[in-house]
């Protein structure tokens, strides 16, 4: 099949849903590429680059929609603003269409898809289990948006982010304060941290304190038990009671912080309002706020989407195509997971997909199949459940040691009883020339116990060559026989002779092979 | 030659035999050590062959140099990775030579020992055959499991623990048969009957025990075989025998006791036979996801790391990548990085076994490390190397009550930076136990043949 890729159209959208690396990886699944002129030149990737690769590069989106049978994008289809017309009419009948759609929010569009018989797979409803993590387009996203968060933030802030004490005076570090530690949290906390600063970081998840301070930042605890957990691992909003203490905390923090990062989303609802106005006013001069939340309205009051406004001497970023600002390296990660979804999608790798919706992943993606919506999809089955499950089992496998007939002490003494026993019996009935082997047969195994505990485990092998090449010691029990009258005596020491000594050559020989081995 | 002569060249064989092991003790003294052995042994047998007892030179010679010239080639011929089979069928020969002397024994009616004296050491030919035919048995299977001409899967018969029984009890009541009938002279049926039990008892405890459990077969039929020797010795009153049969047989036991502690199981467990089966509740089920990773992928990883762990096992014997590894050790020592090999006692099939793939591929020794050396020093690995080894580096040992390697000491990978996990398959490995170190977040999977992956890495590494 055909997959194309087309020039983004929308405003400020730099990506480009393919590279030429992830394009390769594509025709070795068996699709055939081609991209429409031009579509990576904002993302740092010429025509060239994708040609080398073995993409065919197509003119005018039009011919480029109409050939695909496969159209790979980064936004949902919009108005295209040079052909005025809308792009699902250049998507053909009974299409697929691959790219972020948030179809909660685009009713309409969903309903125009759907007219058109297309398949569409919206990579903003991958589901979040372990096996999609490396189609999770959000997440790589977010890592991207989290990470430009603090490179815009640097750029506003008019200090440095890492203390210094300088000849000419010492330089106190900064401290930022990342509210909502996900995917983006987490990135923006790394590359805070690696810049110098003092960061801070508060989520109404418990369970995140770890990963945050695994980071080297510090978790800002509330003293409030309540569980911020919602379904699938995203935040859910929280009671009034604890927001009020949050907000006390946050009003604190603002006094003290240079920079704040808010990251705090609760899908499907209006971005929730964390710094208020007050908030902004009491931070120190030449502050930074960074809203990723801008497109759901915001987590600052002040914020205003896709702009940076300063406030009450405060600088409030609210971009929101933070990915986009970054273009080549989200291309990278968002075609590298594209291909994955397509690996996922093609398990022949002859390069037909199939739609196939018994698969957790694929069933979770679709959100339009041949013209009909299947968006919502059932909610996914954590693979957290099932660990939980053990832990609970664990503790009754414990308390139910098995009960021994014999008492304890006994089971101790019980060996040394009975060897007592055996050596008295063997005392009682054995002639004196038997003692005297039996004496030498014991002292024996005592100096074998001795010396073979200081053996080095890593020579355990030619341990036991040596002790198969010594124990052909058993030779001499043949040699003696061997001359005693009898045919069939002769011819079994004989064997026995030849058998040990078999043993005895090439067991010291072999160890000596190997010992020459072991060298510095 | 006098006997006082005799004896005495016995005794200095003795000593040079007990120097000839504790010269094992490390790597420096280990040839002298080997050397010594030899030494006592040419002259056990040059002082034996030239005593007063012996005058057949000729099929004495003959047996000795068609012997021994079978023994060089062998040595000469084999291959490391196939040094289980080896020492396995070697002590299947000692069995069958204990076996062959104490018929020869038995048949010697030149003795003229009477009474208790007549009555113990016809229990001690008794024993000798019975321990010389139980060894030689079960090492022609260890040899035949080791080297796949076996199924290496335990064979459970029911009732196994029954019909072990039933076999002692047929050999205990053979044996009294043998007493009794040896007495007026006759005693070679119940010999050969118990004989044929013994045979089969041998097969059927190593049929019974898994591939996993092969390095306790192994030592535990090392000690076999010097209880064999021992045996042999008290029957033919000869002390040499006693001795070294004694220190054989100790040498076994230890090796069986540190692989069954390596493996947290017990001794009779292991010999009961099955793996596993023993375990209480299901083992929890490993769900995740696996990150796999390429050979260019796996270069980039190690060149940005500074201290790497190379963990070998079984599979590196089977894919024959130890020299690959080698190299690509001698690659990254020379780019400054510090490589280390953590070694698990029961990885391979023998003990001891990577230990000497390694020093043949020309690892210096001392960067190879035991498992107990390394075990608190994960956090400081950046990245470690797993080449087909699987339940030694299985954290459910650790976390899983239920798993049936539970409590078994383990290489803890898992705690360095990155770990990356050379496999040719997701299959389980010998246990047949899931191991949850594939899915955990820093893991990464490098699928394939382990050589020539290895070999890719090389070429990355050095490209």
């Amino acid at each position: 099949m055909k997959i194309g890729v087309p020039k983004e159209i929308h405003d400020g959208e730099r990506r480009v849903a393919t590279t030429p690396e992830a394009a390769e990886q594509l025709i070795k699944l068996g699709f055939s590429v081609c991209i429409e002129s031009g579509a990576g030149v904002n993302a740092g990737i010429s025509d060239e680059a994708y040609k080398e690769a073995g993409v065919e590069i197509v003119k005018t989106a039009k011919t480029l929609w109409k050939k695909s049978d496969i159209v790979m994008k980064v936004r949902a289809p919009e108005q295209h603003p040079e052909l005025a017309i809308d792009e699902i009419e250049l998507l053909s009948q009974g299409g697929h269409l691959i790219s972020f759609i948030w179809p909660a929010q685009n009713e309409q569009l969903m309903q125009k898809l759907a007219a058109k018989q297309a398949t569409v797979l919206a990579m903003d409803s991958v589901p979040r289990i372990s096996r999609a993590q490396k189609l999770d387009a959000l997440s790589s996203m977010a890592n991207i948006a989290g990470y430009r968060a603090v490179v815009e933030a640097a750029q506003h802030f008019g200090r440095f982010f890492t203390g210094q004490i300088t000849a000419a005076g010492k330089i106190p570090p900064a401290k930022v304060l990342v509210i909502g530690a996900g995917v983006a949290g987490l990135a923006a906390i790394g590359a805070a941290k690696g810049m110098g600063a003092i960061v801070r970081a508060f989520d109404t998840r418990p369970e995140v304190k770890e990963q945050i301070e695994s980071m080297d930042a510090e978790f800002l605890m509330l003293d409030f038990k309540e569980e911020g957990s919602g379904a699938g691992g995203y935040a859910k909003t929280m009671s009034k009671e604890f927001i009020e203490a949050e907000m006390a905390l946050f009003a604190r923090q603002a006094m003290e912080v240079d920079i704040i990062i808010t990251t705090a989303l609760i899908p499907g609802k209006p971005a929730p309002k964390l710094i208020t106005k007050g908030m902004v006013e009491s931070m120190r001069s030449g502050s930074v706020i960074v809203d990723l939340a801008a497109e759901q309205g915001g987590n600052c009051e002040l914020t205003e989407k896709d702009k940076v406004v300063t406030k009450h001497d405060v600088t409030i970023i609210g971009y929101t195509n933070l990915p986009s600002r970054l273009a080549n390296q989200s291309s990278q990660l968002y075609a590298t997971n594209l291909r994955h979804l397509l690996t996922e999608l093609c398990p022949e790798k002859n390069g037909t997909i199939n739609v196939n919706m018994d698969d957790e992943v694929i069933r979770g993606s679709t959100v339009i199949k041949e013209g009909k919506i299947t968006w919502p999809p059932p909610p996914p089955t954590l693979s957290v459940a099932p660990a939980k499950a053990n832990e609970a089992a664990v503790p009754a496998v414990v308390t139910a040691p098995k009960k021994s007939l014999i008492p304890e002490p006994l089971k101790q003494l019980l060996p040394l009883l009975i060897g007592g026993l055996a050596l008295f019996g063997i005392g009682s009935a054995a002639p004196v020339t038997f003692m005297s082997h039996f004496t030498v047969f014991v002292l024996a195994c005592f100096v074998g116990y001795q010396v073979i505990w200081n053996v080095t485990p890593a020579l355990h092998t030619p341990l036991m060559s040596v002790t198969n090449a010594i124990s052909g010691i058993i030779v001499i029990g043949a040699l003696v026989q061997i001359s005693a009258p009898g045919f069939l005596i002769t011819v079994l020491a004989g064997l026995s002779i030849l058998i040990a000594s078999i043993n005895i050559a090439g067991g010291f020989l072999v160890t000596r092979r190997m010992l020459e081995m072991f060298r510095k | 030659m006098s006997q006082s002569l005799v004896t005495m060249s016995y005794i200095v064989a003795t000593i040079l035999f007990i120097l000839s092991l504790s010269g094992l003790s490390n790597q420096e003294t280990a040839r002298r050590g080997n050397y010594y052995g030899m030494l006592g042994m040419a002259i056990a047998i040059i002082a034996t062959t030239l005593s007063d007892s012996v005058n057949s030179y000729i099929i004495l010679l003959l047996a000795l140099l068609i012997g021994g010239s079978i023994g060089v080639k062998a040595a000469l011929k084999v291959e490391m990775t196939q040094m289980p089979e080896l020492v396995a069928i070697m002590h299947s020969l000692v069995g069958m030579a204990a076996v062959l002397v104490g018929y020869a024994n038995f048949m010697d009616g030149s003795s003229t020992i009477t009474g208790v004296e007549k009555t113990i050491h016809e229990v001690e030919i008794y024993v000798g055959v019975l321990i010389g035919a139980v060894t030689f048995s079960g090492s022609v299977i260890a040899f035949g499991k080791l080297s796949e001409r076996i199924s290496g899967k335990p064979v459970l018969l029911p009732g196994r623990h029954w019909l072990n029984l039933g076999l002692l009890i047929l050999a205990i009541g053979f044996g009294q048969m043998f007493l009794s009938q040896a007495e007026s002279g006759g005693g070679t049926l119940p010999l050969l009957l118990m004989t044929l039990v013994a045979l089969a008892f041998g097969v059927h405890m190593v049929m019974a025990i898994g591939g996993a459990d092969m390095p306790v077969v192994v030592s535990m039929l090392n000690s076999y075989s010097g209880w064999a020797a021992a045996a042999t010795g008290f029957m033919l009153s000869n002390d040499l025998l006693i001795v070294t049969g004694a220190l054989v047989g100790s040498s076994g036991a230890i090796l069986s006791y540190i692989m069954c502690r390596a493996m947290n199981r017990h001794f009779l467990g292991v010999i009961a036979g099955g793996f596993g089966t023993a375990s209480g509740g299901a083992a929890a089920v490993i769900e995740g996801e696996v990150h796999p990773v390429d050979a260019a992928e796996t270069a980039q990883i190690l060149l940005a790391a500074k201290h790497i762990m190379i963990i070998p096992g079984y599979g590196m014997a089977v894919a024959q990548a130890q020299h690959t590894v080698n190299e690509i050790t001698k690659l990254l020592r020379g780019k400054g990085k510090k490589v280390g090999f953590g070694i698990h006692p029961v990885a391979g099939r023998m003990p001891g076994h990577m230990n000497v793939l390694l020093a043949e591929a020309k690892v210096p020794y001392d960067i190879v490390y035991e498992m107990d050396e390394i075990n608190d020093e994960w956090d400081e690995v950046d990245v470690s190397i797993v080449i087909g080894a699987n339940d030694i580096v299985n954290p459910s040992a650790l976390d899983d009550p239920n798993s049936p390697i539970a409590g078994m000491p383990v290489l803890q990978c898992w705690k360095g930076e990155t770990t990356i996990v050379m496999k040719r398959s997701m299959a389980s490995g010998y246990a047949g136990v899931g191991n949850p170190l594939f899915v955990k977040d820093n893991t990464r999977m490098l699928f394939g043949d382990a050589n020539k992956m290895l070999q890719e890495v090389l070429k990355d590494l050095k490209g």
